[in-house]
């Protein structure tokens, strides 16, 4: 599904020349739910920016589902984030002014569904998450778990191959962020492909595989199941 | 396209709606009083010299102004032009006046020292049929003492105000007047070899000075006094029949009279003084230099407004586009913005304007030392003028957009 070859990013400031990943090496399979595990600056959250087409690596090949996504115009990159990727960030993210189900039906109107099919669509994602009755609420009216799992139905409701999270339990409490991973755990029963980002080892212990990074580089595979 | 102004229309249209309802009504506020400048002032500076030009054509000339040749002393064959006039059904009515300089005197009676200076002034003395005159021109709604002249009136003028030195003692020491003119008072009127005293029957003032700076008398004591008994006047005000344009008329009437270069036929638009001509032009560019201004203001107003907007939501753009949000979408919605508030703050200035300071300042005119000035606001004029307004905002609303849509998406995220 994901193959990462020999990334290689590297920020410059000045005369100062800062390597954050050191020839990453990665692959992730279809149904995979795969951790991204480290220190904080260990580089996690800056592979995942690579493998999401959020950045452009310095070096290095990344293929999605056969796709050399490295070789793709910028608009061809929006298109590809649009139908084939889903995204859930560490603080929402979700717009202010848009309510619950507004904020899911954005991507979906984007794709091209009606109004009415866009909403039946987000209706559902909602349900999914266990939100059907905040569907009206804008962000401001809702806690951060919700607010959370409003941004996963929003990821999951386009249907994507892939679902990146970038540390989703980072900003809730104990208790929203069991409910986010069993959520996140539902939508990889039913073969949903995740990579997630995270510095809680607890979050991790329902993934297929986590991936342990320092200083840039992959240090450790662990296999859970 | 459409999915992509649809999605930027939600995203648009639920910005404004959720903005603050006090944020939404400042920007509106800015944009109607920068509506209102663009439109106002340039609008109040060619008032002024309309309102002169419109006071010339109601006062003075009608809409069409038949004067003598240069080098002619009279508009000879006066009669057939006059005749023709009579057979215009275009042509509401007309008078024609004949005009001589002459010299006015006042106070001579007491003037006991023959080297004291005579109380006296130039001025020009008009010959006029007394109700076409005020059919035409209205000359009795400016007297300001005494009455009208009747038909009869031989031995009695009217005297414009600015001639006198009560009513012109603002004009300063270069303008001679005379002192201590009141209706009933009587002036030595004066012509080459011929002298005559007139009782002032009236003074008349108004912001012309073919009105103000003049003597009137009626016709048949003209023709005596100044041996005019040829007939031949030097000037007819023409006035059009309503919905006749003056161009119209000016064509019907060079068409239908066989002039032959005896009189100068212009509309009053083409008549107007010289210095009227100039000053209207030179306001004009005063009022496009002020009003282009006014656009540079607004401009750089609605880029100020959704520059902020965009650049303190920078974080949610760089999420719409990780989501698989088009730049079109994103641009489209803060350009909807820039044609909400344009819209609604030219909807309001249009509003105020005519319905507010246009008839406010037609009934209570500013006074203008040459004209009393009113606010030119022609509907087509306004119209380009919010249309200008309107792409101007659109440019201005979308660029901001555009420079920060443009920057890469992550870093907008992580708001580096």
């Amino acid at each position: 599904m994901i193959s990462v070859k020999n990334i290689i990013k590297t920020y410059t400031n000045g005369d100062i020349e800062t390597q954050v990943l050191k020839g990453i090496n990665l692959e992730v399979q279809t149904g995979e739910f795969l951790a991204i595990m480290g220190k904080s600056g260990a580089g996690k959250s800056t592979l995942m920016y690579q493998m999401s087409i959020l950045d452009e690596p310095t070096s290095g090949e990344i293929t999605i589902d056969g796709t050399d996504i490295l070789s793709l115009s910028t608009k061809e990159k929006t298109e590809f984030r649009l139908n084939r990727l889903g995204y859930v960030f560490q603080d929402y993210a979700l717009v202010p002014e848009l309510t619950a189900i507004e904020n899911i039906m954005i991507p979906l109107l984007m794709r091209g569904l009606s109004t009415s099919d866009a909403r039946e669509h987000s209706l559902l994602a909602l349900e999914d998450v266990g939100l059907s009755h905040r569907v009206d609420n804008l962000p401001s009216q809702l806690s951060g778990g919700e607010q959370q799992r409003v941004s996963i139905a929003r990821a999951v409701a386009q249907d994507p191959i892939i679902l990146f999270a970038d540390e989703p339990t980072a900003n809730l409490d104990s208790a929203s962020s069991m409910n986010i991973i069993d959520v996140l755990m539902e939508l990889n029963k039913r073969g949903q492909t995740i990579v997630m980002v995270t510095h809680e080892k607890e979050y991790t212990l329902h993934c297929n595989r986590i991936v342990f990074l320092e200083d840039g580089k992959i240090i450790k595979e662990e296999k859970l199941r | 396209m459409w999915t992509s102004l649809r999605v930027g229309y939600l995203l648009g249209i639920r910005q404004i709606q959720r903005a603050s309802i006090w944020t939404t009504l400042l920007i509106i506020f800015i944009m109607m009083l920068t509506f209102l400048n663009l439109v106002g002032v340039s609008g109040v500076l060619v008032g002024l010299i309309e309102g002169s030009v419109a006071a010339n054509r109601n006062q003075y000339m009608g809409n069409v102004f038949i004067s003598t040749p240069s080098g002619d002393p009279y508009i000879k064959d006066t009669n057939s032009i006059i005749q023709t006039l009579g057979n215009i059904k275009e042509v509401k009515d007309f008078s024609p006046r004949y005009i001589e300089r002459a010299t006015v005197e006042a106070n001579y009676k007491t003037r006991r020292d023959q080297n004291e200076l005579r109380d006296s002034v130039g001025s020009s003395v008009a010959g006029i049929n007394v109700i076409k005159e005020d059919s035409v021109t209205g000359l009795s709604r400016y007297l300001v003492e005494g009455e009208y002249l009747n038909s009869n009136d031989t031995g009695y003028v009217l005297i414009g105000a600015k001639l006198l030195q009560k009513y012109a003692a603002d004009f300063g020491e270069g303008f001679s007047t005379l002192e201590e003119i009141y209706p009933g008072v009587k002036v030595r009127i004066s012509s080459g070899e011929k002298t005559k005293e007139y009782i002032v029957k009236g003074i008349v003032d108004s912001k012309v000075n073919e009105t103000s700076l003049r003597v009137f008398m009626v016709e048949g004591e003209f023709v005596r006094f100044f041996d005019r008994y040829n007939l031949n006047v030097n000037e007819i005000a023409v006035v059009a029949k309503d919905g006749i344009s003056e161009d119209v008329l000016k064509n019907i009437i060079v068409k239908s009279s066989d002039s032959r270069g005896f009189a100068k036929i212009q509309t009053a638009e083409e008549a107007i003084p010289q210095f009227l001509s100039d000053m209207k032009i030179a306001f004009n560019i005063l009022g496009n230099i002020i009003g282009g201004i006014g656009i540079v203001v607004a401009s750089i107003t609605i880029f100020i407004i959704i520059f902020i907007n965009a650049i303190t939501r920078r974080k949610y753009i760089g999420i719409l586009k990780a989501i698989g949000i088009k730049a079109g979408s994103i641009q489209f919605a803060y350009v909807l913005q820039s044609i909400f508030y344009a819209s609604l703050g030219s909807a309001t200035g249009v509003a105020i304007l005519y319905g507010l300071l246009v008839p406010i300042v037609a009934k209570n005119p500013i006074n203008f030392p040459f004209s009393d000035g009113i606010l030119v606001a022609p509907i087509d004029d306004v119209m380009i003028k919010v249309t200008v307004l309107m792409i101007v905002t659109i440019i201005a609303g979308f660029i901001p957009a555009w420079m920060i849509i443009r920057k890469n998406t992550l870093d907008s995220i992580l708001g580096r």
